[in-house]
């Protein structure tokens, strides 16, 4: 059987993997994973070109390095979503449940409040990403793998925060669900 | 709008197949599982995100020392960072994937993940609409690209080795207890 027809592989061996792309990254590209600042480039190219000034970003450039580009972490961020299309397709793996059950435990099976939940917490966590300069990806892997000090303090107070929120959320709803 | 030459846009393009395929093989891309972590129910993500951060290190540090890359770090500033990793762990718990697993999510078929990506696109408008009047509190207190190993004198490899072996006895006693 065809690895890639797998639905799902160890996450050490997957681990490992991402290890081993990060030293690619590092040789061909000079650059660290990441995927956040494709966004904020993506914002401020959109504001350029179709709301210069709601979107205010005249003064954000004027007081930042970052500018409008595609770039090789744009094209490695779009590359995410084909490379995971083409895993699960191969796989089969692509019923998810439309509310997960989690979720519906304690917001109810409506799918627009679901999407409501997912467009605000995507918000903050896309706000938040941009004010520390990284995420999941550009802080908590490829820059505690550098050992980076500012990585190492932004890793766990995101965890914690992330498991004490999704515990005063979740947290009794969920256990009823077991 | 600046936009890279085509070679370095497709290496991007590939780096990015290759993770998303690999989030996806992790099952990393899943609401369900990412929300067992936070609920410390599972520790899937712990596993892959580890095994990347020690396995990452070992190469990086290599390729940085025989002079074939050269280290990425962000800067540490305590304002930003611990506030944007409050914002970004909160809002990841309500969202239920962080901003690479949102991509590998919408890759997998997931549409609340299509919401999450419309939200962190939003959150990014907002971030450049704001960053001017931001932009002194982020930098407050700036203490530059720190790492671990220089802010105590040492060399990287007892780090490494410390990640490293944490890593590997982790795996073992996982396997061992099955």
């Amino acid at each position: 059987m065809n690895i890639l027809e797998k639905k799902s592989w160890s996450p050490y061996a997957v681990g490992a993997g991402i290890g081993v792309l990060s030293w690619i990254s590092f040789l061909t590209a000079k650059k660290p994973i990441g995927i956040t600042t494709a966004f904020e480039n993506t914002a401020a190219g959109l504001g350029q070109r179709f709301a210069p000034k709601a979107s205010g970003v005249n003064a954000y450039l004027a007081k930042n390095e970052e500018v409008p580009k595609l770039d090789w972490e744009w094209m490695l961020a779009a590359g995410v979503a084909l490379g995971s299309w083409l895993s699960s397709t191969a796989s089969g793996d692509r019923e998810a449940e439309r509310v997960p059950a989690v979720w519906a435990s304690r917001f109810g099976s409506s799918s627009v409040t679901r999407d409501v939940g997912a467009f605000i917490g995507g918000a903050l966590m896309m706000f938040g990403a941009r004010v520390a300069k990284g995420c999941t990806s550009g802080h908590a892997i490829s820059g505690t793998q550098q050992l980076a000090a500012s990585s190492w303090i932004f890793s766990p107070v995101m965890a914690a925060a992330a498991a004490g929120v999704a515990r005063a959320l979740f947290g009794k709803a969920a256990a009823r669900a077991h | 709008m600046r936009i890279e030459p085509a070679g370095k846009l497709i290496l991007g393009l590939g780096t990015g197949v290759a993770f998303g395929a690999l989030l996806q093989k992790g099952r990393v891309g899943k609401y369900e599982v990412i929300l067992d972590q936070l609920l410390l129910r599972d520790a899937t993500v712990a596993k892959v995100m580890g095994t990347a951060m020690a396995v990452g290190a070992v190469g990086v540090h290599a390729l940085v020392q025989s002079g074939r890359a050269t280290y990425d770090i962000k800067p540490l500033r305590l304002v930003s960072i611990l506030g944007g990793a409050v914002l970004f762990g909160s809002g990841m718990a309500v969202t239920g994937y962080c901003p690479g697993t949102t991509i590998a999510a919408v890759g997998e078929g997931r549409r609340d993940a299509v919401a999450g990506l419309l939200g962190m696109l939003t959150g990014a408008a907002l971030f450049v609409r704001a960053y001017p009047r931001m932009k002194p509190v982020l930098e407050a207190g700036d203490r530059g690209k720190v790492t671990l190993p220089k802010a105590t004198r040492t060399s990287p490899w007892p780090w490494v080795a410390g990640l490293a072996t944490t890593v590997l006895a982790f795996a073992v006693a996982d396997r061992l207890r099955r």
